[in-house]
């Protein structure tokens, strides 16, 4: 059971989008921004609210890749995969931040919940590929090692 | 701003801003899209207006609030949408003599006012240069010259978040001349008349679409706008949606009022967070200024607009998927009939278009079908926007008439190959699209000389390879993208695309066998033919255009088990040349296999059989005596 | 309306939706996994698929039919794509045929054998995942799906109940409930209508064979076993009986021998139950409480109703269901018979897979006591007869045992929606006269609407009636109760759409055709029954003066613990 304060902020986000199945997308997308992840007890709680199925609302939070039902790091970092970022070798970029936190296609969040990595499909700022994002800032024309630099970077703002 | 409650408000503000616009001494445009803010852009305008501010000489007003005050002689600084010139980003426009300085920082700032802002000279380093010559002129670069802007004239050059500059470059007014002097049917049969067709991908006649919803019996009916835009190396939609929003509101009020809709939804990948923004800063001005919502302009036309954010999956960007996803769905493509004319949205008819679609049509209307119809072929007129990428010298975004040819832009435009390479393939329409080659540089870029290749234009990624790049491998790369898109409904796609990337996954390990051919091409065969959408139907594309046109290479991966392009990790054999190791071992210590030996002063040996193929040794050496072979 | 050329051949069409139906209707059965008339069209499994004259490829169920369509279904191109499909759905696919419970039922197979599927060329290298058996109904086992959806399909759209549903996308799609949950964590019914969509073995019966034969073989165990309505219309289905037929006869002969010990008729137990939820209603219409009163007798319906709609839970009769009542009389017999001091085993056959878990409701028990030991679904039975090396075609039918083996046309009525409204309207108009009974049978209880409703004229009153069947269209019967839109005296709900015939437990497939057999078989019995009225039934009135006297209501009625 989750604290009362997220359940009356979920309230107050429905309240937003209107007791519709067509809020619902956008009442979790911002429930996820409130909390950085879904917390599945808030999904439960939504679609009684709107009187959808459960087993529909989960099937729709598992369809769409942005939800998480697991806390995010502090900083997520996005490191395209699309077309143009790959052809301009995105790929040793994300092996450089795999190994350099640990982290592997199976596991995206680093255990002192400070990093999260992900891949993405294209930003639209492929002409400033390879880029990635941190906290949806631009990072444009990447390399390992720059990558390395900003984890440092970010680590040492933490300390 | 005023409320536009007649037509005559609107020619007024269209007036008065452009005459601000004229009267102002300079205007400073620095361009605000994602890629030059990711370079910095937003702090060089910050520096820009404090400059400014405090430099008693010039009279400046600057970003929102002041603008367009009247004052004559004064200095406009403005942020702007994307150039489509990002790799030359930050990019700072001044105006009135069109000058554009590229790759701007932060510390440029005082000399630009110093010297271009308040005595007016130029600033060698910041102009763009190519082959040895120095442009200073926006239009005369290149990059610009030989496109068309149509689509995205504005964007660059106006202030995206505000609502007058686009009226005063002629902004609404072809949906106040629809609504005024057009019958809803005469919009659409000039539509149609003007052969515009879909930019989408499929090319499909916009007029015809609009024509079926306006012949439904059911009377609700919606616009809807496809910005989902999910071809990973293209990002037209996002620079119009960014730089010239309004455009697009306008080509959807258009539709609404042809087809008899009141109310349009646009569904915008999430992420775009800047374009989000911009749009509901623009729906929030022609909210406010009456231009959306109850008897615009003052006519019996009311019209109201969503915002949908994307929850991440390239498959919503198909029609019946992303209403589906709009409605609170997942975001899987249904079976068609019903059509989305007939049922689409919440199942009233619908009007579905892409960005670029709906920016066309204001223009069509202001300047008529024979104008559209001049540009590019008959049968595809107009222009098309292109995001150019890859391995070629200027990757931006551009737009040129239909019909131009491949070399034209790849070579004129583009600049040609990056860093020296060889042209090899380009990618056209993205992971629906196929690959083309050095022979097919001639082809003209239209719907249907496209189709005929076996390609498509899709939503307009055009990325280059050269001959570093490794066929096979950029197959399983979209391959791998397709796999992961798919809904997974239907079985062809679920199923069979998985399938055909483990092969492809098999062939780069070097695993492969001859029969792997056969039998992707099996698969791709059927996967085309029974798929349910276009996703699945279009998704052996690549690897058929590759099988077709680099078939060798796939031999050589299987036979020789050889990377050409050395980019197949798993062919890649690290090799230490003897001539030239002096055995100062660093390699051997940065290898974190411990795959490498040998006595200091003499030739180290790398063990194959241990090596992972990281690099690290080839990095490490300092006497580049480390090579890949493959 | 119009013509089209089927492989060379000219067929008409009229009204039929799509190609698919005007396809099967010139006799070329197209192979589906995904198309279900009651179903919306979902069209993932691409096996419909057919060539128009151009070589375009399209799937038929989805198509509209048009005037002068020219169609192809069996081309060299659409068989190797078939094909490939099945080869491709195997392969991700545990193939333990020989150990699967749908083994010979099977679509899947039937289909891979159908179309000469003879090798596999892709590994299985899905990752398996553990059977869900925690539902006292079905057994779910996702290593089995073929992502078809129509279980999905069939538990939202048919059943609004909503609880399997994709999660996930592409090769990660998995068919499950929310949150992955096991299926004794949801609010299902356990009607298991998504069984009898399932072209795999994915979603299976809960099979409760082998205790039973173990019982059998026990010396000092009594099994008493009692069969419900809808079983003997559908148990000869694999025994090659005509789809209908009554064949209650021929499976006592076989129970006995395999050696079951005494053989009953769950329809006494519906006569049981017509007696009190008549007196029941008309005690309720009398006090004007709680109306309307809604029958009791279909356990998925009342779990809907408990978990969707606890607000309205006191209308529900509290009278048990005639499994439940005929248990109890069962007890209390072997209680308070001898029976030679052996333990009495009570077995029920049952058309359903929630009646599996009816039995474990404790306001079901008396003093503690569970009543049916066991329920064996009509397929579960048909097994063991197949174990038994018996062929119930060739069986002479026998009589059941005695003394409960006599019961009313009424109760055989049970069996299809609109049943026990028929049963409780003879009850109180008490007329067996041809007429009445015609009467009756006319008042819009009969027929295969989701929905329907009459009016019938009880003394100076006149009562509203509504039947339906199939839990979505309850749902919204409820909803409109609720907000008060309709009113009715009296509301009859059957949680499978046209009633027990098609329950969760009954043999595969359930086509249209076998549905109408079994419905037309189903009023065959009551026609030819002797008895028409329940409360002519004379061991029911034996029964009522002798073993329940006294203890009516603590034997045939639920009590919560409020009571
Ligand atoms: C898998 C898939 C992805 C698509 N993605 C997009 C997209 O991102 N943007 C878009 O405008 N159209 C996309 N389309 C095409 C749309 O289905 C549709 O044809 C288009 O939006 C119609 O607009 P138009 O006629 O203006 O081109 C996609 C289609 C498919 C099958
Ligand atoms: S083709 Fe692919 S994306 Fe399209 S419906 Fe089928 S599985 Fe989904
Ligand atoms: S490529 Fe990496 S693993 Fe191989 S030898 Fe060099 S450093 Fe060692
Ligand atoms: S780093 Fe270069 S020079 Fe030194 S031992 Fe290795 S290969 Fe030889
Ligand atoms: S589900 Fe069908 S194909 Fe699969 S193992 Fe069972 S019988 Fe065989
Ligand atoms: S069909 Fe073949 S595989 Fe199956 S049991 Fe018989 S012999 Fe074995
Ligand atoms: S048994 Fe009935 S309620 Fe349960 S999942 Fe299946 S269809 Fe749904
Ligand atoms: S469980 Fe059965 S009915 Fe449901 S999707 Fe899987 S195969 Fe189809
Ligand atoms: S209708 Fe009959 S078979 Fe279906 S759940 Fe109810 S009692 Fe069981
Ligand atoms: S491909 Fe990386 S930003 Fe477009
Ligand atoms: S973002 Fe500035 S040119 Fe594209
Ligand atoms: S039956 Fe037509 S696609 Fe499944």
């Amino acid at each position: 059971m989750l604290d009362q304060a997220y359940y009356d902020k979920a309230q107050e986000i429905i309240e937003q989008h209107g007791v519709a199945q067509a809020s619902l997308i956008p009442i979790i997308q911002d429930i996820q921004t409130e909390y950085r992840y879904l917390p599945p007890e808030l999904l439960s709680f939504v679609a009684k609210q709107l009187g959808i199925n459960e087993a529909k609302a989960y099937s729709v939070a598992t369809f769409y890749e942005n939800f998480s039902f697991e806390p995010k790091g502090k900083y997520i970092i996005k490191v395209c995969d699309g077309t143009a970022c790959h052809v301009r070798r995105s790929t040793p970029i994300l092996e450089r931040l795999y190994s350099e936190l640990g982290l592997s296609k199976n596991k995206a969040t680093t255990d002192d919940m400070l990093f999260t990595l992900e891949t993405v499909s294209c930003l639209g700022a492929c002409g400033l590929a390879p880029v990635l994002t941190v906290n949806d800032k631009v990072y444009p024309s990447m390399t390992p090692d720059a990558a390395t630099e900003l984890i440092q970077e970010l680590r040492g703002g933490e300390a | 701003m005023r409320k536009i409650e007649n037509r005559t408000i609107l020619n007024e503000i269209q007036a008065e801003t452009k005459q601000k616009i004229d009267q102002t001494r300079m205007r400073i445009l620095i361009c605000a899209g994602t890629g030059c803010l990711a370079g910095g852009s937003g702090e060089i305008y910050e520096r820009m207006c404090e400059l400014v501010k405090e430099n008693p000489n010039v009279e400046v007003k600057f970003g929102a609030e002041i603008a367009h005050e009247g004052v004559e002689n004064h200095i406009d600084i403005k942020k702007s949408g994307c150039h489509g010139f990002c790799e030359m980003g930050p990019l700072m426009r001044i105006e009135p003599q069109g000058i554009l300085y590229t790759k701007v920082k932060l510390e440029d700032c005082d000399a630009i006012f110093h010297r271009t802002i308040e005595k007016g000279e130029l600033i060698r380093h910041l102009m763009y240069k190519q082959d040895g010559m120095e442009y200073p002129k926006q239009e005369e670069i290149p990059f610009y010259k030989k496109q068309t802007r149509l689509v995205l004239k504005n964007c660059g050059h106006i202030d995206a978040e505000h609502m007058e500059e686009y009226i005063a470059t002629g902004g609404y007014q072809a949906l106040a001349k629809v609504l005024f002097e057009q019958k809803p049917e005469d919009v659409v049969n000039e539509i149609m008349e003007s052969n515009l067709r879909g930019r989408g991908g499929g090319g499909f006649t916009t007029g015809y679409k609009w024509q079926q919803v306006a012949r439904q019996k059911e009377t609700t009916r919606y616009i809807v706008c496809n910005g989902d835009e999910g071809d990973p190396g293209a990002f037209m939609d996002r620079s119009v949606m960014e730089g010239d929003p309004h455009k697009m509101i306008e080509g959807m009020m258009i539709a609404a009022y042809a087809v008899g809709a009141q109310e349009g939804y646009i569904y915008v990948r999430a992420e775009y967070p800047l374009a989000i923004s911009r749009l509901k800063l623009a729906i929030a001005q022609a909210e406010e200024a009456g231009l959306l919502g109850e008897h615009i302009m003052g006519s019996d036309f009311s019209f109201k607009l969503h915002i949908n954010r994307g929850a991440g999956a390239f498959v919503c960007g198909e029609g019946s998927a992303l209403t589906a996803s709009i409605e609170g769905n997942r975001g899987m493509p249904r079976v068609k009939p019903p059509r989305t004319v007939e049922q689409g949205l919440f199942a009233k008819p619908t009007v579905l278009n892409n960005v670029e679609t709906f920016a066309n049509v204001p223009m069509i209307i202001l300047n008529g079908t024979d104008w559209y119809k001049s540009i590019g072929p008959e049968k595809s007129p107009g222009t098309k926007a292109f995001a150019l990428t890859g391995s070629v010298k200027n990757t931006g975004l551009i737009e040129v008439p239909m019909g131009t040819t491949l070399r034209e832009v790849i070579f004129d435009i583009g600049g040609g190959i990056k860093d020296g390479g060889n042209f090899k393939a380009v990618q056209i329409g993205g992971p629906s699209g196929g690959c083309l080659m050095e022979t097919n540089l001639e082809i003209s870029l239209d719907f249907d000389s496209l189709k005929k290749m076996g390609a498509m234009i899709g939503s307009g990624g055009l990325v280059v390879m050269d001959d570093h790049t490794c066929m096979v491998e950029v197959a399983r790369f979209f391959m791998n993208f397709t796999q992961n898109e798919s809904c997974g409904k239907c079985v062809p796609c679920r199923e069979g695309t998985k399938r055909m990337l483990e092969i492809l996954e098999r062939i780069v390990e070097g695993k492969g066998e001859l029969g792997d051919l056969d039998l992707l091409e099996e698969l791709a065969t059927m996967i085309t033919e029974t798929a349910l959408c276009g996703l699945g139907k279009s998704a052996a594309l690549p690897v058929m255009s590759t099988l077709k046109n680099f078939r060798n290479e796939y031999v050589e991966h299987i036979v020789d088990k050889k990377c050409a392009a050395h980019v197949c990790q798993a062919m890649r054999r690290y090799v230490i040349s003897p001539e030239r190791c002096k055995g100062c071992s660093k390699c051997a210590r940065n290898c974190p296999a411990g795959a490498i030996s040998g006595q200091i002063r003499e030739v180290f040996k790398i063990d194959n059989d241990k090596c992972i193929k990281c690099g690290a040794c080839e990095s490490a050496c300092a006497f580049d005596a480390i090579h890949v072979e493959g | 309306m119009g013509y089209m050329t089927i492989n060379n051949r000219k067929v008409a069409f009229t009204d039929e939706k799509n190609v698919l139906s005007v396809i099967r209707k010139s006799g070329i059965d197209l192979p589906t996994f995904c198309y279900h008339s009651e179903l919306s069209t979902y069209g993932a499994c691409r096996m419909c698929v057919v060539e128009d004259e151009r070589g375009k490829v399209f799937a038929s169920c989805s198509e509209v039919p048009r005037d002068g369509m020219v169609i192809y279904t069996n081309t060299p191109r659409l068989q190797h794509h078939r094909k490939m499909i099945i080869e491709l759905l195997l392969a991700s696919h545990c193939r333990d045929c020989t150990t699967c419970h749908t083994n010979g039922t099977c679509t899947l197979q039937k289909l891979a054998n159908q179309l000469g599927v003879s090798f596999v060329r892709f590994e299985n290298n899905k990752p398996q995942v553990p059977i869900d058996e925690s539902s006292d109904c079905i057994v779910i086992d996702s290593n089995k799906c073929i992502l078809c959806g129509d279980c999905v399909r069939t538990c939202d759209e048919v059943q609004g109940v909503g609880i399997l549903d994709f999660a996930f996308r592409g090769s990660n799609m998995k068919v499950m409930p929310a949150f992955n949950r096991i299926m004794a964590d949801t609010d299902c019914v356990g009607c298991g209508q998504c069984r009898t969509v399932c072209p795999t073995g994915a979603i299976t019966i809960k099979q409760n064979i082998s205790p039973i034969w173990q019982h059998i073989s026990e010396k000092d165990t009594r099994v008493v076993v009692q069969i419900a309505p809808a079983v003997r219309v559908a148990v000869g289905d694999k025994f090659g009986v005509p789809k209908g037929e009554n064949s209650l006869g021929k499976l006592a002969a076989a129970l006995r021998m395999m050696g079951f010990d005494e053989i009953y008729d769950t329809n006494f137990g519906a006569d049981l139950t017509v007696m009190e939820e008549s007196a029941e209603l008309v005690e309720r219409l009398e006090k004007g409480e709680n109306l309307p009163l809604f029958t009791s007798c279909c356990p998925g319906w009342v779990k809907f109703c408990e978990t969707r709609y606890p607000e309205l839970k006191k209308h529900i009769s509290t009278c048990r269901s005639p499994q439940q009542m005929f248990g109890a009389v069962l007890k209390e017999d072997a209680r308070v018979n001898p029976h030679d001091g052996k333990k009495t085993v009570v077995v029920s056959i049952m058309p359903c897979t929630a009646k599996k878990a009816e039995i474990h409701r404790p306001e079901h028990f008396t003093d503690g006591e569970q009543h049916v030991d066991y329920v064996l679904t009509t397929t579960e039975v048909t097994r063991m007869i197949q174990e038994a090396g018996i062929d119930l075609s060739t069986l002479e039918p026998e009589a059941l045992d005695m003394p409960f083996g006599i019961a009313s046309g009424a109760a055989a009525i049970f069996g299809v929606t609109g049943g026990v409204t028929e049963a409780v309207l003879r009850r109180l108009v008490n007329d067996d006269s041809q007429q009445a009974l015609q009467e009756i049978s006319f008042t819009g209880v009969r027929g295969t609407d989701g929905l329907k409703e009459a009016v019938v004229t009880l003394g100076d009153r006149e009562v509203k009636i509504a039947v339906v069947n199939g839990l979505a269209n309850a749902g919204k019967l409820m909803d409109q109760i609720q907000s008060g839109e309709v009113y009715y005296d009296f509301v009859e709900v059957m949680a499978c759409r046209r009633g027990c015939i098609a329950g969760g437990g009954q043999p595969l497939p359930i086509g249209p055709r076998t549905k109408k057999a079994r419905v037309e078989g189903i009023y065959r019995v009551d026609s030819m029954a002797q008895i028409k009225l329940s409360n002519e039934n004379p061991i029911v009135t034996t029964l009522y003066d002798g073993l329940l006297k006294g203890k009516e209501h603590k034997l045939l009625h639920n009590h919560t613990d409020a009571e």
